[in-house]
């Protein structure tokens, strides 16, 4: 069993899974059983200002998108932050905390864009025993509607001066939580940078319409026949948060600057994924939602069981090791030739790989008699569909052409690492040195 | 066995002879539902997952009626399963019938994709049988009748040979009248399929539906060559089909065969089909099947289902031969039907009624199947025949050849299709496309390619 143990700005934690700021995290019950079930850390759901609480709609407070067999794919809300009383989630995170020493335990704060309040929300959480605070600048709904959440988010001067609000008034580490509900994810984690912020946490979830009531003409979830925007999140909205986890991780303004990977994460797997990306710890929600607190255990041995196999000690082996791979295209090999290759002993017969490519793609699949497939080496480009539609693994795959062998389809030899900034046809070439 | 309800029972299953009642009313009732139960709608959309969309998919080549079962499928799952019907419907009127009897093992489940890779085809009969459910409870019919072309055309049979060529004849505007020799119409959907493949009388549901296109005018209890003649029918009609099946049935040729409990399976899956109550029947306590396709597996399941202590189906060759699928072949073994190969009967003894079968084992050589020296005797009270069925008497004129209508002896404007005809496996499915595919050639026969 390898150790997982995690020290994320300081904040020690027996594994790198903690649950995000969400309904999960908003009470002392749930907090207990989540500790007891084996999660590593909880950021507390989000508190507000002191003074009467948010309210929440009455109606269904999540759309859902299904796969096959209702697996679900996608949860949106409209939920708000606690709508609880400030000194009851006070009273509740000290209590916790007294008991679960060894793991973490965030605050999540989101109080009106002043520096009083700010101040104010700091000082009332301080004896709380609570090992960081998360801002949160990401909720998409309800709350920006106020000027808080992906209100200031979505500003990156905003998220420079709360960030330091907060810096000054706080000895806590500071995690900024970033919306994706921009158009480069870089510029809100710089200012995040900027501002003081410890780190940065990604992504918060994604403005989003479920689906659309076909009888009511309502989007989902509707209250009393009308519906709102509402976070998008769970495995839909993974790949969006792995490419931001990663542009931060590589930009040159922030890399270095820790992050915590949100975002779909489900299994081990995914959560290997974040932190190969740079993330140095991962939250978790929508799983948990659907599955219970039990599947934290899935993470912890499949995790596990990786680093065992890869040799790894400690999670910072793993923590940003994919980052360098991880380019820019006018960087990305042009003389890297690939052609589809179908194993005809694994082949069913399909013909979704046929279907794909003469229909959408290049017309490099061969129907032959027989239903037998073959690839058109002088047709294929590599484009990787037939792979991607064929439902046997490994039935067909992309294999290299080797260096100095001639690709069919151009005519040309294959050579040696030649990218775009050097392409004859880029009119911004760079001339090779003569 | 205690009857699990109180009600008396006069007979058990080891009560000597032949006699009714040998299982109380529950069981019998259990025995005679639906075999395999539908889906529920969240079943048929995961069942419609699997259903991987081929090019030019397989399973549709393997269907006779060629049915676009990808697009169907991919319609259940997209929460339109009365669209689904249309398009099964569209090719097979008696897609609701073939769901529930169509050896899909040897059809399009066995050349779905999924069976070769995993062994485990997308169900593609219960997702019809979910459609076309879903379609029929709609309680309307789908299909109007184009403008009339003032033709007029008999359909003799009213089985799904002739029911599927009147109802194509219908939407094309012609006028059909089907004459049948039985009582009601439907013809082997309603006769000769064991009753709890089509439980609910749904071929008689399902023919209702069918009828309510309009323009068919059914006559029942007429018979051809003895109410009238093909002759009558060409003059009388602008054209003719032909559906009378196979009405004959091969003779076993083995002495006894005249013993009293000695009868054809076919009339007795018919008598089980048409009875109200099926516990009145009388089922011997050893029941001897002899045959091995559809019909003895349909006999002999239905025989344990009435309550038969000990029945058995004997065929002549070996497994791979018997034309019952393997399906079928499974589900009379689970519900406790002993099937012995290579064995074939060489006499029947009793003193009236039959008591034993002796049989010989079958040796196959070069010059055709040899009896052994070596056999066994079965206990039989009652002895089924299955063995294959003929074609009965045929109209003046119309010729045989292979065993089925010759299609070149037929005189002008006369068609054929089902069973009678050649081409098919005697399946319900081929009477299907062999009716619809003569009602489009009588229609383009009628209006002169127009």
């Amino acid at each position: 069993m390898a150790n997982l143990a995690t020290n994320f700005l300081g904040i020690r934690s027996p594994n790198p899974f903690w649950l995000a700021s969400a309904p999960p995290t908003d009470k002392e019950y749930n907090v207990r059983r989540a500790f007891e079930a084996g999660w590593g850390g909880v950021v507390w759901k989000t508190l507000g200002s002191e003074g009467p609480p948010v309210v929440n709609v009455n109606g269904p407070r999540y759309g859902v998108i299904y796969g096959a067999d209702r697996r679900v794919m996608g949860i949106n809300n409209i939920e708000l932050i606690t709508d609880r009383p400030l000194e009851v989630n006070l009273r509740e995170i000290k209590s916790v905390k007294r008991d679960y020493p060894d793991r973490a335990l965030i605050i999540s704060l989101m109080v009106p864009c002043d520096e009083e309040s700010w101040k104010d929300i700091l000082h009332r959480i301080e004896d709380t025993g609570a090992d960081g605070v998360e801002l949160n600048f990401g909720c998409p709904h309800g709350m920006a509607e106020r000027g808080m959440g992906s209100a200031v988010g979505q500003v990156p001067e905003y998220i420079e001066m709360v960030t330091r609000w907060v810096k000054t008034h706080s000895r806590m580490p500071c995690i900024v939580k970033l919306t994706p509900n921009i158009s480069d994810i870089r510029k809100p984690a710089e200012a995040a940078k900027r501002g003081g912020a410890d780190a940065v946490s990604l992504i918060n979830t994604i403005n989003s319409i479920t689906s659309v009531d076909l009888d009511d003409f309502a989007p989902e979830p509707k209250i009393d026949g009308k519906g709102t925007h509402g976070g998008y999140c769970g495995p839909a909205v993974k790949p969006i948060a792995l490419n931001m986890v990663a542009e931060i991780a590589r930009s040159p303004e922030t890399r270095g600057l820790p992050i915590s990977g949100i975002g779909g994460v489900t299994t081990w797997r995914d959560a290997a994924e974040f932190m190969a990306l740079g993330a140095g710890n991962v939250q978790v929600c929508t799983a948990a939602m659907t599955y219970g607190f039990k599947i934290v255990q899935e993470m912890i041995s499949g995790l596990s069981d990786y680093m065992d196999r890869k040799g790894f000690t400690s999670v910072e082996e793993l923590v940003g090791r994919a980052v360098p791979n991880v380019t820019d295209w006018q960087f990305l090999n042009l003389n890297y030739v690939t052609k589809a290759r179908i194993d005809q002993d694994l082949c069913i017969k399909c013909g979704r790989c046929y279907a794909a490519c003469e229909d959408t793609s290049h017309q490099a699949v061969a129907m032959n008699p027989g239903r037998v497939f073959t690839v058109k080496d002088e047709d294929c480009v590599a484009c990787n569909l037939c792979v991607d539609v064929c439902p046997v693994q490994d039935c067909i795959t992309m294999v290299e052409l080797p260096r100095g062998s001639v690709d069919p389809r151009t005519g040309r030899v294959v050579g040696g690492y030649a990218n775009w900034t050097t392409h004859p046809n880029n009119p911004q070439a760079k001339l090779a040195a003569e | 066995m205690k009857p699990f309800n109180g009600e008396p029972m006069t007979n058990s299953p080891q009560t000597p002879g032949v006699v009714p009642h040998r299982l109380d009313a529950a069981r019998i009732a259990s025995h005679f539902s639906d075999a395999q139960l539908p889906f529920d709608p969240h079943e048929a959309r995961v069942a419609a997952d699997r259903c991987y969309f081929c090019h030019d998919a397989p399973c549709v080549a393997a269907c006779p009626t060629e049915i676009d079962i990808p697009l169907f499928i991919r319609q259940i799952l997209t929460g339109t399963p009365e669209v689904a019907a249309r398009t099964i419907w569209d090719q097979n009127i008696f897609g609701g019938a073939c769901a529930r009897v169509c050896p899909t093992e040897q059809l399009c489940e066995g050349a779905c994709v999924r069976e070769a890779a995993e062994g485990k085809p997308v169900e593609i009969g219960r997702l019809q049988r979910f459609a076309t459910d879903a379609g029929m409870a709609t309680n309307a019919h789908p299909y109007a009748r184009a403008p009339s072309t003032g033709r007029r055309v008999a359909v003799v049979g009213a089985g799904p040979a002739g029911l599927a060529c009147a109802h194509r004849l219908a939407m094309r505007g012609h006028e059909v009248v089907v004459f049948d020799r039985r009582a009601r119409p439907g013809g082997l959907n309603e006769y000769g399929i064991a009753a709890y493949k089509v439980a609910g009388d749904f071929a008689q549901a399902e023919v209702d539906w069918l009828l309510r296109i309009g323009g068919i005018e059914l006559r029942m209890g007429v018979e051809l060559g003895r109410d009238m003649t093909l002759s009558d029918l060409r003059r009388d009609f602008d054209a003719v089909f032909l559906g009378v099946g196979l009405q004959g049935v091969n003779a076993l040729r083995a002495p006894g065969e005249e013993r009293g409990e000695v009868r054809d399976a076919v009339e007795f899956i018919a008598v089980l089909r048409q009875a109200a109550d099926k516990g009145a029947i009388p089922i011997g306590r050893s029941v001897v099947v002899i045959g091995g396709g559809m019909t003895a597996i349909d006999a002999a399941v239905q025989s344990k289902a009435l309550g038969a202590e000990n029945v058995t189906i004997v065929y002549r060759r070996d497994q791979g031969q018997m034309s019952a699928s393997g399906y079928e072949q499974d589900h009379a073994k689970h519900v406790g039907v002993r099937i012995v190969h290579e064995a074939a009967p060489v006499e029947l003894r009793g003193n009236g009624a039959v008591k034993e079968v002796q049989f010989a084992y079958t040796e196959a050589t070069p010059e055709g199947l040899r009896l052994a020296e070596a056999g066994f005797r079965l206990e039989a009270d009652q002895v089924f025949k299955a063995i294959g069925q003929t074609l009965g008497e045929l109209p003046e004129g119309v010729g045989v050849a292979g065993g089925k209508i010759d299609p070149l002896s037929l005189p002008p404007g006369v068609f054929i299709g089902g069973d009678c005809a050649p081409g098919g496996e005697d399946l319900t499915v081929t009477a299907a496309a062999q009716g619809r595919d003569a009602a489009e050639a009588i229609h383009a026969a009628l209006m002169g390619g127009a």
